[in-house]
């Protein structure tokens, strides 16, 4: 071969255009990194620096020494840990209730026709694009003693006495899994829809009845999408503070709803960033545990194998 | 090769019957009322351009398609409305359609899995499956670490390890390259030999079903064209379509007389009178049929053709020839590149004659429109 005999005295000569090569791509490299540049320093500027900050307060007490009063505060006073277990609580019903609700809706909108299943999503997304006060107090209006539900069943005679349906746990846990709902029906969707159908007929095909297929085949390849909607659900559950406040009506606090109190009832930022430190540990703690449940990669939607 | 007749007698394989099977979607009709008898243990092939109907033939004798009308008979059992996971056929997708959340044992396992099979003889019937397609030792890989063709022969181990009455194929190889899609082809056939199972296979790739099938069925929009042999397939084009479908061949237009046929004036000499009625018809030449004559040549069964070089293309093994003729028209005229064949070729623009035998004629009537 002549290759052969033209690779030794080629270490003479540098390679054509080597170094402009190199160069060149050293340049490009720095090009891309400055393209993100904008959002990184966004990011920098607008969450990472404000939460250093609380963080920062955090570790100061009244007097403005140094002091981890503001933790002891939470582990001393009992309610805090009744509203902790209060906020874990409604996050994993309200999880659960999407769930329950979620995947066949999903299930049923990745089956159907292309027309009706965009049809049926725009359904799932206006509320969605709806503000989340106005979605609360709509709510409100419809599960009142006096609202559409209660006039409904107590026409209906299904009832003698209008139902406590808001101002408790029951309505904070409706309003919650409405407004969160879309948020595990969308990744659920994508992923269900990404499955070939050749799966589920290959399992027919070998013998599955379409039970067996669907709880062999089609689930499993389902549930990495499940999962990255179950734990965005769960992690926006932990500081959501509009809908508990409103539903609640007072009698069901929740993590952010005691975080708000603590600003308004302390002289000092530092109570309440505390709060505020903890929640953002106990999220990053779920996040990890799921990720390690469930394999990092498939938290986020890039599917099986 | 052991032939068909005789697989039949030995094997377990029940035949297929299909009759009056229609399908319409839509205003579009897929399948018009068609019939097709599958005997024990034949391998038949389903050939068609996309579109022809044959992948939806294949899907009602799965069960994923419900047809509007028809029957379909595994030996005397009509299964046109039991449920896919009741008909124990077997099949391969084009896209294999491994599970990919099981590695290769626990997907070939799958269907004995369905049906209850004591785990130690799914092991046992696993290992040897997998072993007939030449898998030893892939059991415990997961799907995504195997070559295309292993997948292939994944999801061959998997549709047939429960022995089922009917073997199903839709375009099994046409995700391989060529010389892989090649090698399959043979081994597909070998091992259809060897278990005798009643197969029905689907592809668009004409020389793949050739080199197959023991019967092919050509479809074009929703019916069968033509059914037969390869070789009479090959030789005997029933109708146009299927003249162009199969093989390479270039179509002269003639007039058929009662005492003569004619290609512009010049009477043909043929193997057999005409098919069908006069008037216009087609001559199907294939490109390996044509001699290239020395000047002077001929012989009393051999039509004789006149024109000029238009094209040389050389294709390594072969050559193939464009020829615009005297009376218009082209003909092409494939030949081996073997001794001085090439050096002797006449050059584009050059005068060249082309001897056709009478043997190698064949007459197709003009597709009728429906």
């Amino acid at each position: 071969m002549t290759a052969a005999v033209s690779v030794a005295p080629a270490r003479l000569p540098a390679r054509l255009n080597a170094g402009i090569l190199a160069a060149d791509q050293r340049r490009e490299r720095l090009l891309m990194i400055a393209l993100c540049a904008p959002a990184v320093l966004l990011t920098l500027v607008v969450i990472f620096l404000p939460v250093g900050w609380l963080s920062w307060l955090s570790l100061f007490n009244d007097a403005g020494e140094l002091s981890a009063a503001n933790y002891a505060r939470l582990v001393e006073q009992r309610s805090y840990i009744g509203t902790f277990k209060t906020t874990f609580l409604i996050s994993v019903v309200v999880t659960l209730v999407s769930l329950v609700l979620g995947y066949p809706l999903s299930y049923m909108l990745a089956q159907l026709p292309r027309r009706a299943a965009s049809l049926c999503m725009i359904c799932v997304i206006l509320p969605f694009w709806t503000s989340v006060l106005v979605r609360t107090y709509a709510w409100l209006v419809i599960l009142q003693r006096k609202g559409l539900v209660n006039d409904w069943l107590v026409a209906l005679g299904v009832v003698d006495e209008p139902l406590q349906l808001v101002h408790n746990f029951g309505g904070v846990i409706i309003g919650m899994s409405q407004v969160l709902l879309p948020f595990l029906v969308l990744p659920l969707y994508a992923s269900m829809k990404s499955i070939d159908r050749d799966y589920v007929r290959a399992a027919m095909n070998l013998g599955a009845s379409p039970t067996a297929a669907f709880w062999q085949v089609f689930f499993p390849l389902s549930v990495p999408g499940l999962v990255a909607g179950l734990v965005l659900i769960f992690v926006l559950c932990l500081g959501f503070f509009v809908t508990p406040a409103l539903m609640g009506g007072g009698t069901v606090i929740m993590w952010a709803m005691r975080i708000q109190q603590t600003v308004s009832l302390y002289a000092n930022w530092g109570a309440a960033s505390a709060l505020g430190v903890v929640l953002l540990v106990v999220t990053l703690v779920c996040l990890y545990v799921f990720a390690k449940l469930f394999r990092a990669g498939n938290l986020f939607g890039r599917g099986l194998g | 090769m052991v032939s068909a007749v005789e697989r039949s007698a030995s094997g377990r394989s029940p035949p297929l019957t299909i009759r009056g099977v229609a399908k319409q979607y839509g205003s579009t009709v897929a399948l018009h009322d068609l019939d097709l008898d599958v005997a024990p243990a034949e391998f038949v092939t389903l050939l068609g351009p996309s579109g022809s109907g044959k992948t939806t033939l294949l899907m009602i004798l799965a069960g994923f398609v419900r047809p509007d009308a028809g029957s379909v008979k595994v030996g005397p059992e009509e299964i046109i409305a039991t449920p896919p996971h009741k008909r124990n056929v077997g099949m391969v997708f084009q896209s294999y359609a491994l599970f990919p959340h099981m590695n290769v044992f626990d997907n070939v396992g799958f269907a004995l899995r369905q049906r209850r099979v004591p785990a130690a003889e799914i092991a046992e019937r696993v290992q040897r499956v997998l072993a007939l397609v030449h898998l030893d030792g892939y059991a415990e890989r997961r799907v995504d670490q195997l070559s295309g063709g292993q997948k292939q022969r994944v999801a061959l181990a998997r549709a047939i390890v429960f022995e089922p009455k009917i073997l199903l194929m839709d375009e099994p190889l046409s995700a391989l390259d060529k010389k892989l899609r090649e090698q399959m082809q043979i081994e597909i056939r070998h091992l259809h030999e060897r278990l005798g199972m009643t197969t029905v296979y689907v592809t668009h790739d004409q020389r793949e079903a050739i080199t197959m099938s023991d019967r092919i069925a050509v479809m074009n929009e929703g019916r069968i064209v033509q059914l037969d042999t390869p070789k009479q397939l090959y030789a005997r084009p029933a109708t146009r379509f299927v003249a162009e479908f199969i093989g390479e061949s270039s179509l002269l237009p003639v007039e058929v007389a009662h005492d003569a046929t004619r290609f512009d004036g010049q009477t043909l000499k043929l193997a057999a009178a005409p098919r069908s009625a006069t008037g216009r018809q087609w001559l199907v030449v294939r490109p390996e049929k044509l001699q290239i004559l020395e000047p002077g040549m001929g012989g009393p069964a051999l039509n004789i053709f006149e024109g000029t070089v238009k094209e040389l293309i050389y294709q390594g093994e072969s050559f193939l020839c464009y020829v615009t003729l005297r009376q218009g028209g082209e003909l092409a005229v494939r030949n081996y590149s073997r001794g001085e064949m090439l050096a002797r070729l006449p050059g584009v623009g050059a005068p060249i004659r082309l001897g056709l035998g009478a043997e190698d004629t064949t007459l197709v009537a003009e597709d009728a429109r429906p």
